[in-house]
């Protein structure tokens, strides 16, 4: 036996917290391992270990605080394999706010790893070096579509030399987002309400949602002039910095940051509307982020108050129900950042209801994680397919044509799932079927 | 005797699959604690999908000497699953199937890491449930329920676990596979069922589990009476108790309690408030109703600040949030809490309380009481911080006297949480010698080398004889008074 407890086996000074990003110890002391948490933890519920749930993973960060363990490799990857979908905080009766403690984590895991491996590579170039540039992402995003396009992805699947070759590279390839016809671009423009003003609204345009998702990113515009909202697209606005977060590379998070609450403040609007849960919900937690930054800690409390949920948004104004029915059967799956990070469950599921001559069906654990959560689909490629799994059983349950959500992530990885198994439905925002409605108004 | 891991290890794996034998040092840290504030590490921990590989995992113990503590989800509050002498550790969160629901003769039968309320859930399409819940039942398992008897609100008018309880299969010590009891409500000879239920797993590995079923009740209320002082709230209980009303659950919580669920899960208790009252009544709707008004006439005589009911569902569950999430919030509070379990006569709340009130200002220690006051069961809980030098030591020794207050005023060490590693020390102060011989001696019959659960229930150490002489001391004053 073992146990490296403190004193004994000394533990070399890079495997434990240290810095200004450790874990806050009067929030990892919140735990009382209660183990209420379990049932809500994606990872728990396909493993049944406690090793790969909240509350072990609480038990490991306080181990290393203890100086009992370092953070070896076995201790990473059963960090690295949570999803950070945030179902525990809201299971918690403790209030332990897990989404810091492990995005604290993350960042001491960060100054740990291993250089070297492909996928390690392709993540720190796609990261830092193409993200926060909206040119390079789309000039990659264009060779992506010519690639999708042109004959050669099908070729390149087809023969399977990639998945011999590169297997890590094969999982990129085929988790890889279909580039959309059109882009969205911020550049500064400024869409008119539609009859009378009603609020001003800046949008955030993101880093792929515009370039996977760009007529999604259009219709989400309409429905905001449709409900009267002036929205302005500030141009040096920059990616929110979610994905940066979510796997420890918190200096860059806190730069797109600081760049991002220095645009929209200058924008003179109402809100900041936000059509990506993920995005959303790391907007909302900018005050968190920064609120070591004496410059900016002020500036982002107020930043962060007035970001908004496209969902949220319109359910406040409140939207203008629309009257044209559209025929089909829908379902909901809630985007866990905005259901466990934002708290929004209602506003998604309050639009749906608005629309006439739709049947909606609740999904069956609808706010279990799809597996989804940032770059979690190329790194832990294999689990995030079996959290799937279990989602595409439950959906299909349900009998739905259309499958909505809230956030390009959740879309791209139920598409995928869906593709997959070969189901006769679509994916599609809430917004997109608002957007719909409130267009057949018009025609007719 | 020495373990030779690098052959357990190998053998586990091949029985259970390598991603279920957990044997990494740091990796053993999460298996080290369970709800409750023991701790220790397992040896190594496996997790078993079927009876037989159970059965299995209990052979290679066994040659090898290793003690085996059977582990459900970990929520326990007395240490039931920390493996205090090491050894293997067999979690059965993988054995989570519903394998059979008997419908028409109200029988389900379940694997042990089937979690509580997943059973109600599964079942309620058919109207029935499964009447056992204790708090933690969104994450405990109906294994651990077993193996510690747990009770729930709802147990002062349904019943503790083993009245729920038809059959059980179970792994003994040498790796047989049997069923004790049955489907049906009578079996004959001993009730080996009726001995294995609460014995917190010192006997056999439950792998399957024969529960019954209710029928749900066409109708259920819940009132919620707050008072500015515990006193009116517990003198409300006596006096509901007194009026002949048998309500399905009566659960109290007092002002540390009230600040924490509020924060919480804001469940909308009123300012100023020292103690809340939490009555259900279920049964036809007309009876329901009836009781219900009975009830609140009760209430009203102790100057309640505000009385609440809902009968639908959606409500009833916003006042019941408060309750079921409130012995986690106790984490806003402080990082640790001790909870004692003890039980006293419904008579003698009011001074029990008022008892527990005094320990806490003269140590210093705050408390937080949420009890099961129908039935009188206690859950004081001291509150402390583990991190600070003898702590933990000062609140053991404070749940140490409550326990022994319980006992003196004529009640038990605990009400549905066990034994384990938690109260086996004041064990002596409520059983004889001779009860403690009977029951010493029924368990090698189980397994002769005690490798099931060692440690637990039974007091070691130098401290039983002291406690030996508390109890004849409480013996010989008499119930009533102070020692």
């Amino acid at each position: 036996m073992v146990e490296a407890k403190h004193g004994e086996a000394r533990i070399a000074p890079d495997f434990l917290f240290s810095g200004p990003d450790a874990p806050e110890e009067s929030d990892l002391y919140k735990c009382v391992h209660c183990g209420f948490c379990l049932q809500a933890c994606p990872t728990y519920l396909e493993t049944g270990l406690e090793t790969e749930s909240p509350r072990g993973r609480i038990a490991l960060m306080k181990a290393v605080n203890e100086e009992r363990i370092g953070m070896t490799d076995s201790v990473i990857r059963h960090w690295d394999l949570c999803i950070q979908c945030r179902a525990c905080e809201v299971a918690c009766p403790s209030g332990v706010p897990y989404g810091s403690l492990i995005e604290a984590t993350m960042a001491q895991v960060e100054r740990r790893r291993k250089p070297g491996a492909l996928a390690r590579f392709a993540e720190n170039v796609s990261l830092n070096h193409v993200l926060p540039h909206q040119g390079r992402l789309k000039l990659l995003m264009s060779a992506a579509k010519a690639y999708q396009r042109s004959g050669a992805q099908s070729l390149v699947r087809k023969s399977g030399v990639l998945r011999r070759l590169a297997p890590s590279l094969a999982d990129m390839e085929a988790s890889m987002p279909r580039v959309s016809s059109t882009y969205f671009s911020a550049k500064g423009q400024t869409v008119e309400a539609e009859g009378e003003a009603r609020a001003r609204a800046a949008i955030l345009s993101g880093c792929v949602m515009p370039l996977v998702n760009g007529p999604e990113m259009d219709a989400v515009v309409r429905v905001l002039a449709r409900n009267g909202c002036e929205v302005v697209a500030p141009e040096r606005q920059v990616c929110c910095g979610a994905i940066h977060s979510h796997v420890g590379y918190l200096d860059a998070a806190r730069k797109m940051a600081r760049r991002n609450i220095d645009v929209f403040s200058e924008a003179g609007v109402d809100a900041v509307v936000v059509a990506s849960a993920g995005c959303g919900s790391r907007m909302k937690e900018y005050a968190h982020l920064l609120r070591d930054d004496p410059q900016y800690s002020e500036k982002a409390r107020r930043f962060s108050d007035m970001v908004k949920d496209i969902h949220e948004f319109l359910v406040e104004l409140p939207f203008v129900p629309p009257r044209a029915a559209l025929d089909c059967r829908v379902t909901y799956q809630d985007s866990c950042h905005l259901a466990n990070a934002q708290r929004i469950t209602s506003a998604p599921r309050r639009i749906l209801d608005s629309i006439p001559g739709m049947e909606f069906v609740e999904l069956p654990n609808a706010g279990r994680c799809c597996g989804a959560g940032g770059t979690y689909t190329i790194t832990e490629r294999e689990f995030s397919l079996r959290v799937l799994n279990s989602k595409m059983d439950d959906f299909e349950t349900t009998g739905a044509d259309v499958l909505t959500t809230a956030n390009p992530g959740c879309l791209m990885q139920l598409q995928y799932g869906i593709a997959e198994r070969g189901l006769p439905a679509q994916v599609k925002y809430v917004t997109d079927l608002l957007d719909e409605a409130y267009r057949r108004e018009r025609s007719g | 005797m020495t373990l030779d891991m690098n052959s357990i290890i190998p053998q586990l794996q091949a029985v259970v699959g390598a991603e279920y034998v957990i044997h990494k040092p740091e990796d053993l840290i999460v298996f080290e604690y369970d709800g409750s504030v023991d701790r220790a590490l397992p040896t190594v921990v496996a997790l078993p999908d079927s009876a037989e590989q159970v059965s299995e995992c209990v052979k290679i113990a066994e040659r090898s000497g290793l003690p085996i503590v059977a582990r459900g989800a970990g929520t326990g509050l007395s240490g039931g699953a920390v493996a205090e002498h090491g050894g293997l550790v067999l979690a059965m969160t993988r054995m989570t199937r519903i394998l059979e629901v008997d419908v028409e003769n109200r029988v389900a039968i379940v694997e042990p890491g089937v979690v509580n309320l997943h059973l109600s859930e599964q079942v309620s399409k058919h109207g029935l449930y499964f009447a056992p819940d204790p708090s933690s039942q969104r994450a405990c398992t109906i294994g651990g329920n077993v193996a510690e008897n747990s009770g729930g609100p709802h147990c002062l008018a349904y019943g503790v676990t083993t009245n729920h309880v038809l059959g059980l299969e179970v792994v003994y010590a040498d790796g047989g596979i049997e069923w004790v009891g049955g489907i049906h409500r009578e079996s004959p000879g001993f009730d080996l069922r009726g001995i294995i239920i609460g014995s917190e797993g010192t006997l056999a590995i439950v792998t399957k589990i024969a529960v019954r079923l209710l029928r749900q009740p066409e109708a259920v209320k819940t009132l919620l009476a707050v008072f500015s002082e515990l006193d009116d709230a517990s003198a409300a209980v006596s006096g509901i108790i007194g009026a002949g009303i048998v309500p399905a659950a009566i659960e109290m919580m007092d002002e540390l309690c009230i600040s924490a669920a509020e924060a919480a899960v804001h469940a909308g208790y009123p300012e100023g408030a020292g103690a809340v009252l939490l009555v259900e009544v279920d049964g036809l709707a007309e009876a329901v109703e009836e009781e219900v008004a009975a009830v609140e006439e009760v209430c009203n005589l102790y100057d309640p600040l505000e009385i609440r009911t809902a009968t639908d569902p959606v409500e009833r569950e916003k006042l019941w949030s408060g309750r079921k999430g409130v012995l986690g919030a106790l984490g806003r509070l402080a990082p640790n809490y001790l909870l004692v379990d003890g039980t006293v006569p419904r008579t003698r709340l009011v001074e029990t309380l008022s008892r527990i009130k005094g320990i806490s200002e003269r140590t210093g220690y705050p408390i937080a009481n949420l009890l099961h006051a129908g039935d009188g069961n206690l859950h004081p809980s001291v509150l402390f911080d583990e991190r600070k030098p003898g702590d933990t030591e000062a609140a053991l020794k404070i749940g140490g006297e409550i326990l022994e207050l319980c006992v003196e005023v004529g009640g038990v060490l605990s009400g549905e949480h066990g034994i384990g590693l938690e109260k086996q020390e004041y064990m002596p102060l409520m059983f004889t010698d001779a009860d403690m011989d009977v029951m010493a001696r029924l368990r090698p019959s189980f397994s002769t080398n005690n490798i099931f659960n060692p440690g637990k229930i039974f007091p070691t150490g130098a401290s039983c004889s002291d406690i030996r002489q508390m109890a004849a001391a409480i013996q010989r004053a008499g119930p009533g008074a102070y020692v």
